[in-house]
C-alpha cells in the first residue's frame, strides 16, 4: 500500500502552488476544448499527461481504471484518468459543472455508447474484464454496473414493474412468486417498501420525486449489480429526501462498490471513503474524503473545497 | 436494518445472477437482431416504393418528350389556298390546309390509288399537320405559291410504333395501326423521312382528342393562375391571422376555439373544401364555373391553415428580448411587430407559403367539385376563363383508353413532380440559408 | 367603367390622400422644425388620411358587389312578360342564364328570341347605370372621407394609435377567415343536406343497403326512384382504410423506429427527405400509379395463385393508399419517439436492457397515446382521399369484406355524383352533399379527438 502509495503521488505539488491560481474562468463554461494550454498552466509541464495527486488505487478494487481518455468529437473532456473503485466503498467524485465526473462514470458502464460522438479509450476493466472492448458485452456490463441517474426516470409503468423491468429482462426470476421477491427485496433496501407496499400497481410516475429517486434505486438494485454509478442522485431533491438518499448509500456501500457524482461537498463528506476531484477534464486530486476536505494538497482542489469557485 | 441477513444472502446470489443472465442472452440478441430486421426492412420497403414510383412513371412517361415528324414537301398551292390572291387572312384561314398534307403524303406512294388505301395512307399524318401549315402560312402568307421540305406531325400510332409500343407481331386485328401502315411507315423509315424531334407542342397546347395534338399548355396556365391568387390571398391572410393570433390576441375561449379550428381546417380533406367552393362560391356568389380564379380561391380556403400553423410556428421562434428590445425604445406593439417581429420570421413563413403552393398545386379532388374537369383546348388568358389545372389534367388523360395517352399522363405527372421538387427544395434551401439559431 | 379601373382610380386617390396628408400634418406643426409637435410620425397622419379616403369606397364596391345583381335582376325579371315571369323557379334560371349570356354577347338558342332580347338589353343598360352610380358614389365618399380627416388633421390628433387600431382590426378579421371557412363549410354541406332528407328519410340514407343513384328516365326502367342506403359506401370506405392502415401503421412505425433509435445520423439524413418524398407527390399521381401499375399487378399475382382480382380491386386502392400514408405515420411518429425523453433510455440501458427491449417495453409504451393519435389523423385522411380511390377503386357500391373485390367509397361518389351535369334540385346531386356531411363530421371527431390525444401527450414530457 505504502509502495504503491508513492508510487502515484506526484511530485509536482511544489511547481504547481508556484504559479498564480488559474485565469478567472466561468467554471460552468460548457467548452473545455477553448481552454488555451496556458489558461492552466500549473496543470502539469506537459499538459497532455498530468499526473494526479494523490492515491488513485484501491485494497481490494472492483474497478480499475488506466489512462481514460473520452473525446465528444474533436472535444478531449476526459483527459488520461487513473482511479480504482475498492469493493464496499463509496467513492465521490466532486469538480465544478463539465469538469469531466459524470463523462467519467458514463464510461464505467458504456453509457458513453448512446452519444454518437464520444470516443472512449483507455483501459477499464471490472474485476480484471475489460470493459471498453469491442467484445465485451453491454447487456452484460451493464447488469453488473448499475447507474442511478441524475433526474428521477421512472418508466411509465406500476412502481411493481419499474423495479420487475430488470429482472425480467435477464431472466433473474423463474416465477412470480420469485420475481414478487426480488421486488419486495429491492424496495425494501431502497427504503421504500412501507411507502408503497400499498400501491404496488399505482404508476411510478406518481411518487414524489425523493420516493422516484428511490424506485430507481430500488430498480437498479433488483438485478444485483456489483457496482452501482450515481450520477448527481439528489440534484433534483429537496432536502429530506436527499438525506434519505444518502441513509440508503450508507446501507447500500456495505454490498456494492459505489461511485457517486455530487456537486455539495457536504454530501461527499458525508457518503464517501474516498473523494476524487476533476478540473476541465482532468482528475486533480484523489484522497481519503476527509484528507480532501481538511488539508487538500492541489491549490484548484482547496480553492474548490473552500468555496472560492465552483 | 431488520432483514440484514436477507441482504446478505441476496448478495451471496451474485455468481448466480450473472449466470441467470448468460443464459438468456443468446435469445434476447437473437430477438434483437430481428427487430432490427423489421426495422431495416420497412424502411427499405418505403424506399423501394419511392423507386417503383419513380420507376413506373418515367419508364412510362419519358418518351413523350418526342414526338414522331414525317418529313414531307408540301407544295403551298395559291390554287387550293388563295385562289383569287386576295392576301385576306378570313380566306387563307378557311382554305383546306389537310389536303396539302393529303397531296404531299400521295406523292410519296403513288401506287396507292383506291379510296381506301389513300385513306389509310393519309391517317399516318396528324390532324395537326394540317393546322401547322395554317398556322405557318397565316403568319407568313409569302410562303403561298412555294414549295418547302418540312417536318410535321405524324398520327399518334405511328408514333407509338416508332417508339416501339406497338408490338408487331400481334395479329392485324387487335391493333390499331395495319399491316399495310406498318409497311409504308418503315418505307419512310428507309427514306430517312422519319425523326423524333422534341415534343414543343406537348408543352404548347391545350387538351386535345389527339393525342398528338393534346398538350400541358393550358394546364400549366390554369394551375399557373390558380397558384397566383392562391399565393395573393393566401399569404397575408395567413401572415395577419398568424401575427393577431401569436401577438395580440388575448387568452380566452375564443382563441382557444380559433386555435382548435384552425388545426382542424388542416385536416379536413380536400374534397369537403371542393363543396364549399361548389355551394358558395359557385351557387351563391354566382362566379363562373371551371374558373382559375374559383379554383384558387378554394385552394386558398385549403392552404391557409397550413400557412398560418408555419407562420405561427415561425413568429414564434423569434426571441422575445427581440420585442423587448423593441418596446424598450419605445416603439409601439405594432412597430415592433412590423418592423422587427415578421421581417425575422419572413424565411419560416416563406418556407411555409411555399410548402403550401406545392400542396396546392398538387390538389385535384376539389377542383372537380367545381367544375374544372371540362375538355377545354383553349388555353385560358384570364383566370376568369375556363380552364384545368395540371393534375386535373392527368386525372382526364388517365382515363384515355390510347397507348400515346398513356406517355402523356405520365409525361404530365413528370412536369408535375418536377415543378413539386423545385417548390420543396426551394423550400428547403430557404430553410437552410436562413435558418436562425438564437 | 371597369371594376378594376374603379380600383385604380380608388388607389390613385388613397395615393394622393396619403401626400396631403402627411404635408398637413407637417403644415400645422408649424413646418419641419417644429414635427415634434404632432403626436405621431407625419406618415401616420398621412396613413390616417388615406384609409378615410379608401376604406369606405372599398366597402362601397364589396356592398355594391353583393347586392347589385340581384337587384338588376329582379328588375329585369319584373320587366318580363308575365307567361316568362310565372315559369317554375329552374326554367326561370335557364332564362336568367339566357338573358346574361345573350348580354355577355355570347349566343343562345333562339327559342324564346324577343322577349329574352329585350330583357337582355334592359340587363346591360341597368348594369351600365349601375356602374356608373357606384363611381360616382365612390368618388364622392372617398372625398368626403378625405375632405373630413383633412379637416380633423391636428398635432394632438393620435393618428398612429387609429392606424394601429384599424390595421388590428384587419389582423382580426384576417384570423377569423378560418372560423368563417368551418362555418361555410358547415353551413353549405348542412343546407343540402337537410334538402336531401327531405328527399329521402334520413333513416333509409344511413341504414339503407343499396346505393344506386341514378334516377331512370323513364319511370318504369330499374331502380328508376334511386336507392340511397350509404352502408355499402360507409362499409367500402372503412375496407380501404382499413386495408391503408394495415399496410402504413407497422411499415410507417418500423421506418421512424429504425430512423431514430438505429440508423446512423448519415444513413437518416438521407433517407429521410427520400421519404418524405412519397408525402410530397401528389395523390393523384397514386391514384395513376394504382391504375396503371398495382391493379394489373394484382391481377397477375391473383391469376397465378389461382384468385379472381377485380381489376378494380379495394386492395389495390388501400395498398396505394397505405404507401401514401406510410410516410404521414413515419413522421407523425418519428416525433412522438423524439418526444420520449433520453432520461427514460438512459434508465433501461442503465439496467442492461437491449435496444429493442428498450424499444419495445419502455419507448413504444411511453409514446402510445402520440401513436394512436397520429394513427387516428391518418385513418382520417385514408378516409378523406379521393384520387386515389376514384382513379383505382371504381364505382360498384358492392357491399363485401372481400378486399379482392370492388368497392366504392363516400369520396368516390361524392366526386361521381357533382362531376358532369348539377341539378341542385335532385335528390342525386344533393346526396352529395349528405355524403359530404357525412365526411366532414366524422373525420372532424378523429382529428378533434387525435389532436387532443396528442397535444395531451406532449404536454406531458413538455
Amino acid at each position: 500500500m505504502a509502495v504503491a502509495e508513492q508510487a502515484h503521488k506526484v511530485t509536482n505539488t511544489d511547481k504547481a502552488s508556484a504559479v498564480p491560481p488559474p485565469a478567472p474562468r466561468k467554471p460552468d463554461s460548457p467548452v473545455m476544448s477553448a481552454v488555451p494550454e496556458s489558461a492552466a498552466p500549473e496543470l502539469a509541464p506537459d499538459p497532455g499527461k498530468y499526473e494526479t495527486i494523490g492515491d488513485v488505487t484501491a485494497t481490494d478494487p472492483v474497478l480499475t481504471v488506466r489512462d481514460c481518455n473520452v473525446y465528444y468529437g474533436d472535444n478531449h473532456a476526459l483527459q488520461h484518468v487513473n482511479l480504482d473503485v475498492g469493493r464496499n466503498q463509496v467513492v465521490a467524485l466532486i469538480g465544478p459543472s463539465g469538469c469531466g465526473k459524470s463523462t467519467f462514470i458514463r464510461c464505467l458502464n458504456r453509457m458513453n455508447d448512446t452519444i454518437d460522438t464520444a470516443r472512449v479509450t483507455g483501459e477499464l476493466k471490472l474485476h480484471g474484464e475489460d470493459i471498453n472492448s469491442r467484445e465485451t458485452d453491454v447487456v452484460l456490463l451493464r447488469a453488473r454496473v448499475g447507474m442511478v441517474f441524475q433526474k428521477p426516470n421512472p418508466f411509465p409503468k406500476t412502481i411493481y414493474e419499474n423495479v420487475a423491468y430488470g429482472p425480467r429482462l435477464h431472466g433473474l426470476a423463474s416465477n412470480r412468486a420469485e420475481l414478487d421477491e426480488i421486488v419486495h427485496g429491492s424496495l425494501q433496501r431502497a427504503g421504500l417498501w412501507d411507502e408503497v407496499k400499498d400501491r404496488l400497481d399505482d404508476a411510478g410516475t406518481g411518487l414524489s420525486g425523493g420516493q422516484q429517486q428511490r424506485l430507481c434505486i430500488a430498480r437498479t438494485i433488483a438485478v444485483n449489480p456489483e457496482v452501482i454509478l450515481m450520477d448527481e442522485p439528489c440534484s433534483a431533491l429537496d432536502p429530506i429526501a436527499t438525506a434519505k438518499i444518502e441513509d440508503l448509500i450508507d446501507e447500500l456501500a456495505q454490498n456494492y462498490a459505489i461511485a457517486i457524482v455530487t456537486h455539495s461537498m457536504q454530501q461527499a463528506a458525508r457518503v464517501s471513503q474516498r473523494t476524487a476531484y476533476f478540473h476541465l477534464g482532468k482528475l486533480i486530486e484523489v484522497d481519503q474524503t476527509d484528507k480532501v476536505f481538511t488539508n487538500p494538497s492541489h491549490k484548484l482542489t482547496e480553492d474548490y473545497v473552500t468555496g472560492r469557485f465552483g | 436494518m431488520s432483514d440484514q441477513p436477507d441482504m446478505n444472502e441476496f448478495s451471496a446470489r451474485s455468481p448466480d445472477t450473472l449466470e441467470r443472465v448468460r443464459v438468456g442472452l443468446a435469445a434476447r440478441y437473437r430477438r434483437e437482431r430481428r427487430f432490427r430486421m423489421y426495422g431495416l426492412m420497412s424502411t427499405c420497403l418505403g424506399l423501394l416504393f419511392v423507386l417503383f414510383l419513380f420507376v413506373s412513371i418515367i419508364s412510362n412517361g419519358y418518351t413523350a418528350f418526342w414526338q414522331t415528324q414525317v418529313r414531307l414537301e408540301i407544295d403551298f398551292d395559291a390554287q387550293l389556298i388563295d385562289p383569287d390572291g386576295t392576301g385576306d387572312a378570313k380566306i387563307i384561314g378557311s382554305a383546306n390546309f389537310d389536303k396539302l398534307v393529303r397531296t404531299a403524303v400521295g406523292q410519296l406512294f403513288p401506287e396507292v390509288t383506291d379510296r381506301r388505301g389513300r385513306r389509310s395512307l393519309n391517317r399516318l399524318m396528324s390532324a395537326g399537320a394540317g393546322f401547322e401549315l395554317r398556322e405557318m402560312t397565316l403568319a407568313d402568307p409569302a410562303l403561298i405559291g412555294t414549295r418547302q421540305t418540312l417536318w410535321l406531325p405524324a398520327d399518334d400510332e405511328v408514333d407509338m410504333l416508332i417508339k416501339g409500343y406497338i408490338d408487331r407481331d400481334v395479329p392485324e386485328g387487335s391493333r390499331r395501326i395495319k399491316d399495310q401502315q406498318i409497311l409504308w411507315v418503315d418505307a419512310l423509315i428507309a427514306d430517312e423521312r422519319i425523326e423524333r424531334q422534341f415534343n414543343t407542342d406537348f408543352f404548347r397546347l391545350g387538351d386535345s382528342r389527339e393525342p398528338e395534338l393534346a398538350g400541358i399548355g393550358g394546364a400549366i396556365k390554369g394551375s399557373f393562375f390558380m397558384l397566383v391568387v392562391t399565393i395573393a390571398l393566401s399569404f397575408p391572410l395567413g401572415v395577419a391571422a398568424a401575427v393577431y393570433l401569436e401577438e395580440f390576441a388575448p387568452k380566452n375561449r375564443w382563441v382557444d376555439v380559433l386555435e382548435v379550428n384552425i388545426n382542424n381546417l388542416a385536416a379536413v380533406p380536400s374534397i369537403v373544401f371542393g363543396l364549399l367552393g361548389l355551394a358558395v362560391f359557385i351557387n351563391f356568389f354566382g362566379l363562373p364555373r371551371s374558373a382559375p380564379l374559383v379554383g384558387g380561391l378554394v385552394l386558398t380556403l385549403m392552404t391557409l391553415p397550413t400557412i398560418i400553423i408555419a407562420s405561427r410556428a415561425a413568429i414564434k421562434s423569434v426571441p422575445p428580448s427581440v420585442r423587448q428590445a423593441a418596446l424598450g425604445v419605445g416603439a409601439s406593439q405594432m412597430q415592433t411587430v412590423f418592423h422587427h417581429v415578421i421581417p425575422l420570421a419572413m424565411p419560416g413563413m416563406l418556407t411555409g407559403a411555399i410548402i403550401g403552393m406545392a400542396r396546392a398545386l398538387g390538389e385535384s379532388a376539389p377542383l372537380l367539385m367545381i367544375g374544372m374537369i371540362a375538355f377545354i383546348v383553349e388555353v385560358p388568358g384570364t383566370p376568369l376563363e375556363p380552364s384545368t389545372a395540371l393534375p386535373v389534367q392527368i386525372y382526364l388523360w388517365a382515363d384515355s383508353p390510347e397507348r400515346a395517352f398513356v406517355e402523356r399522363t405520365s409525361a404530365a405527372i413528370m412536369v408535375l413532380l418536377a415543378f413539386l421538387l423545385v417548390m420543396n427544395g426551394a423550400a428547403i434551401w430557404m430553410r437552410k440559408r436562413f435558418e436562425r439559431r438564437w | 367603367m371597369q371594376l378594376s379601373t374603379l380600383l385604380l382610380i380608388l388607389i390613385a386617390m388613397a395615393v394622393i390622400s396619403f401626400m396631403l396628408g402627411r404635408r398637413r400634418s407637417i403644415a400645422v406643426a408649424g413646418g419641419y422644425g417644429s414635427i415634434r409637435k404632432l403626436h405621431s410620425l407625419p406618415k401616420y397622419y398621412g396613413y390616417y388620411v388615406a384609409i378615410w379616403c379608401g376604406l369606405p369606397g372599398v366597402l362601397l364596391i364589396l356592398l355594391w358587389l353583393s347586392v347589385s345583381e340581384s337587384l338588376i335582376m329582379s328588375q329585369v325579371i319584373a320587366s318580363l312578360p308575365s307567361e316568362l315571369r310565372e315559369l317554375p323557379e329552374s326554367q326561370l334560371g335557364l332564362v336568367v342564364n339566357d338573358i346574361k349570356n345573350l348580354a355577355a354577347g355570347q349566343f343562345i338558342n333562339e327559342q324564346r328570341g324577343a322577349d329574352v332580347a329585350v330583357a337582355a338589353e334592359l340587363y346591360s343598360s341597368l348594369q351600365a347605370s349601375a356602374r356608373w352610380i357606384l363611381s360616382g358614389l365612390m368618388i364622392a365618399v372617398g372625398l368626403v372621407g378625405s375632405a373630413y380627416a383633412w379637416t380633423r388633421l391636428q398635432p394632438r390628433l393620435r393618428a398612429r394609435n387609429q392606424v394601429e387600431g384599424i390595421i388590428k382590426v384587419g389582423l382580426i378579421l384576417a384570423s377569423t377567415v378560418a372560423i368563417l371557412t368551418t362555418v361555410g363549410i358547415l353551413l353549405s354541406v348542412l343546407f343540402e343536406a337537410v334538402r336531401f332528407f327531405q328527399k329521402v328519410p334520413f333513416t333509409d340514407f344511413l341504414f339503407g343497403l343499396t346505393w344506386s343513384p341514378q334516377t331512370a328516365l323513364r319511370a318504369d326502367q330499374v331502380g328508376s326512384s334511386g336507392a340511397f342506403g350509404a352502408i355499402p359506401l360507409f362499409a367500402g370506405t372503412l375496407l380501404i382504410s382499413a386495408i391503408a392502415m394495415v399496410v402504413a401503421m407497422p411499415i410507417g412505425l418500423m421506418t421512424a423506429i429504425f430512423l431514430s433509435e438505429y440508423a446512423s445520423s448519415r444513413v437518416r439524413a438521407w433517407v429521410k427527405p427520400i421519404l418524405e418524398i412519397l408525402a410530397g407527390v401528389p395523390t393523384v399521381v397514386y391514384g395513376y400509379f394504382a391504375a396503371l401499375t398495382v391493379g394489373p399487378l394484382l391481377g397477375d399475382i391473383g391469376a397465378l395463385l389461382g384468385l379472381n382480382v377485380a381489376s378494380e380491386s379495394a386492395l389495390g386502392a388501400g395498398l396505394v393508399m397505405g404507401i401514401m400514408i406510410i410516410p404521414f405515420v413515419s413522421s407523425l411518429s418519428d416525433d412522438v419517439i423524439n418526444a420520449v425523453p433520453q432520461a427514460m433510455r438512459d434508465g433501461s440501458y442503465g439496467l442492461g436492457a437491449t435496444q429493442s427491449e428498450t424499444i419495445k417495453h419502455v419507448i413504444l409504451p411511453a409514446a402510445l397515446p402520440g401513436i394512436v393519435g397520429g394513427g387516428l389523423l391518418a385513418v382520417s385522411r385514408a378516409i378523406g382521399e379521393t384520387m386515389i380511390v376514384v382513379m383505382a377503386a371504381g364505382l360498384a357500391a358492392n357491399l363485401t369484406a372481400n378486399p379482392l373485390e370492388a368497392v366504392t367509397t363516400v369520396t368516390v361518389q361524392i366526386v361521381t355524383l357533382l362531376v358532369g351535369d348539377q341539378e341542385f334540385d335532385s335528390a342525386k346531386t344533393l346526396a352529395a352533399f349528405a355524403l359530404g356531411l357525412v365526411l366532414f363530421i366524422v373525420t372532424l371527431l378523429l382529428n378533434v379527438v387525435a389532436l387532443q390525444v396528442v397535444r395531451k401527450y406532449r404536454e406531458q414530457y413538455e
